[in-house]
């Protein structure tokens, strides 16, 4: 695959208080952004540990955002 | 993709058109397709609006029909939506924890509205995510807790007596607690009250005998709240009179504790004699002891600065209400008022300040870059509209100074856990959806403590925030979320590292056992735990391991 066709998949943790909202917030304004990512919601990003960021490298994701 | 069904899981998806906030982005057709491949799905719905009354009417005549044991909406946020399903569940027989959202609105087609393949390839993979967290979801309940329905009201000012008042009239037992010696607040410092043109003691004295009839009101003059614990429901205050503590149970807490008139150090050669405040004046008024012929009246004295920015809404009203009493007492005496702008809002105050004109106040205005310079004798002040400089002689200055947060907000905030603001006033939890509420469930906020009002708005606030207490003290018993953290007293090994790291203070030691143990009531379910623990015994249900690495594993695999 040529970088130029490179879609990187992201795995998105995001707390449902602050960055989950602003991920809604940011629907609600229409902002575009590209459709990589994967939102998982979480109710604080304290409860994303190391194993659950790992399963996702393991699992073939190109990157991992934690919000909170 | 692999397809592992388990036999006893049976998922029924509801996919939402949100009119043509969805379906007017995504292919729709295509997502109702690829659900009804997912494992253990077993009944696929598109709906116009899932959250209409059609739509869950539809899940919960489903649930039965089909068998569902799983419900997925792939909707808009759970945010905002998620209440309603999970009520829709639980009224079609099913578990409400066995509910899970995926979001193909906020964070799918309004994100990605010019990229319609892309974007319904993400719906796609965001539907496969909650159908295969739901899998895992187990049923959870709510716990009940039963709760105080007395009251506590921290500060005896018109707010506050207001708010005491209303809920000892709604039938619930209330503790009103003040630091002076009487009731009334900052209002027994006042001469006079307008539009109503009375004295503000007959306010005053008519809700403190009220108060003092009520069986239900007990109160605690010359007396402080000195630590508060517990929750929702279930406070225990611990209240300091006379060198005497006792504690008081109550389910909901009130702050009522008012603001103070800003002392004016050190600007226009204050003295509290000859320069004096609004406060001081109407002391003055009070006592028949005011004699100046010739006065002036300045506005914004330590307010709309660069130290203290904010505008304290009330003192321009007040200074046009004492303007008319002298002009009425004595037609010859000459008022100036120096002012930025006039905050008279409303047709009152409207009809105060021309009224004001009327009788000869004299209004002049002045730019915050040359303020008024009183040198003892006569104020002068750059004219803004002839362009020159004025001299007004003067025989009693009066400067009107903000209403400024009390010495112990700070204190009480940090006690209640709750937010003051960088001038430390309350902060309340939403400006508009929440603005007699503490983010803090039990905790209200009203009058001065919250910002400068006027008399007529505490009170409203204090009959609001009345309201706002009853919703919680009304109940039978509170019920916690489900979704709480739970530690596995097996395997759990006494680390303490679960204690470290939770904000709520959730977690006890249970010595004799050498185990760490939630209390679930207090918890949040933030799950700090859960990532702390070395052990994987202490897990937050609902977003467990197991339930977060279904959701990684569909979003990589699809």
């Amino acid at each position: 695959m040529s970088d130029s066709q490179f879609e990187p998949k992201i795995v998105g943790f995001l707390c449902n208080w602050c960055a989950y909202a602003g991920a809604d917030l940011a629907g609600v304004s229409r902002l575009q952004y590209p459709p990589n990512m994967r939102t998982i919601r979480t109710l604080c990003s304290a409860t994303v540990g190391p194993h659950q960021i790992l399963k996702a490298f393991q699992k073939g994701a190109d990157g991992v955002f934690v919000g909170g | 993709m692999k397809k592992l069904v388990q036999d006893d899981i049976r998922t029924g998806v509801f996919i939402c058109d949100c009119g043509s906030n969805i379906a007017g982005y995504l292919e729709m057709k295509e997502l109702v397709e690829f659900a009804k491949t997912l494992p253990n799905v077993v009944f696929v719905q598109e709906n116009l609006y899932t959250c209409s009354e059609g739509g869950i009417n539809e899940i919960k005549l489903a649930i039965p029909r089909e068998n569902l044991n799983r419900v997925v909406v792939a909707s808009c946020t759970p945010r905002t939506h998620e209440p309603l399903f999970m009520s829709a569940c639980e009224e079609g027989g099913l578990n409400p924890y066995l509910f899970e959202m995926a979001n193909i609105r906020d964070q799918c087609s309004w994100v990605h509205m010019r990229e319609r393949e892309a974007g319904t390839q993400r719906a796609k993979v965001q539907i496969a995510m909650a159908v295969a967290k739901a899998a895992k979801l187990r049923e959870l309940n709510r716990i009940q807790l039963s709760l105080s329905h007395r009251a506590l009201v921290i500060g005896g000012g018109v707010a506050g007596m207001s708010a005491a008042l209303a809920l000892a009239n709604m039938g619930y037992e209330v503790d009103l607690v003040e630091k002076r010696d009487r009731l009334g607040g900052i209002l027994n410092e006042l001469n006079m009250i307008l539009p109503s043109n009375e004295p503000p003691d007959k306010l005053v004295n008519n809700l403190a005998a009220r108060l003092h009839d009520n069986p239900k009101v007990t109160i605690h003059t010359g007396a402080v709240v000195t630590k508060t614990e517990g929750y929702v429901g279930n406070y225990v205050a611990t209240i300091r009179q006379n060198e005497n503590e006792n504690k008081i149970k109550c389910g909901a807490v009130i702050v009522a504790i008012g603001a103070q008139p800003l002392k004016p150090e050190g600007l226009y050669n204050y003295d509290g004699k000859k320069v004096i405040t609004h406060i001081e004046l109407e002391s003055k008024l009070k006592q028949g002891d005011v004699q100046a012929k010739n006065i002036s009246i300045i506005q914004c004295v330590g307010s709309r600065s660069k130290e203290r920015t904010y505008c304290s809404r009330i003192c321009c009203m007040t200074a046009v209400k004492n303007a008319i009493l002298f002009k009425e007492a004595s037609p010859d005496t000459k008022i100036t008022i120096f002012y930025r702008d006039m905050q008279m809002y409303g047709v009152e105050n409207e009809q105060l300040f021309r009224k004001s004109k009327r009788l000869g106040v004299r209004y002049v205005t002045y730019d915050p870059d040359r303020p008024p310079r009183f040198d003892g004798e006569s104020v002068s002040v750059h004219h803004l509209r002839m362009g020159r400089d004025i001299i007004v002689p003067t025989d009693l200055l009066v400067l009107s100074t903000p209403l400024v947060a009390q010495d112990d907000a700070s204190e009480i905030s940090t006690m209640l856990k709750v937010p003051i603001n960088e001038n430390g006033f309350f902060l309340e939890g939403h400006v508009k959806l929440k603005p007699l509420d503490f983010a803090t469930d039990g905790v209200y906020l009203c009058g001065n403590a919250r910002f400068p009002s006027t008399i007529r708005e505490a009170i409203s606030q204090g009959l609001g925030v009345a309201s706002r207490a009853a919703g919680v003290l009304s109940k039978e018993a509170l019920f916690t979320s489900g979704i709480v953290a739970d530690i596995n007293p097996e395997t759990c090994c006494g680390c303490l590292g679960c204690v470290a790291v939770c904000p709520y203070g959730a977690i006890n030691f249970i010595e004799n056992r050498g185990i760490c143990q939630v209390n679930k009531v207090l918890c949040k379910g933030c799950g700090g735990c859960a990532a702390t623990c070395p052990s994987g015994s202490a897990r937050l249900d609902g977003f467990s391991n197991q339930q977060i690495y279904a959701q990684i594993e569909q979003a990589m695999a699809v």
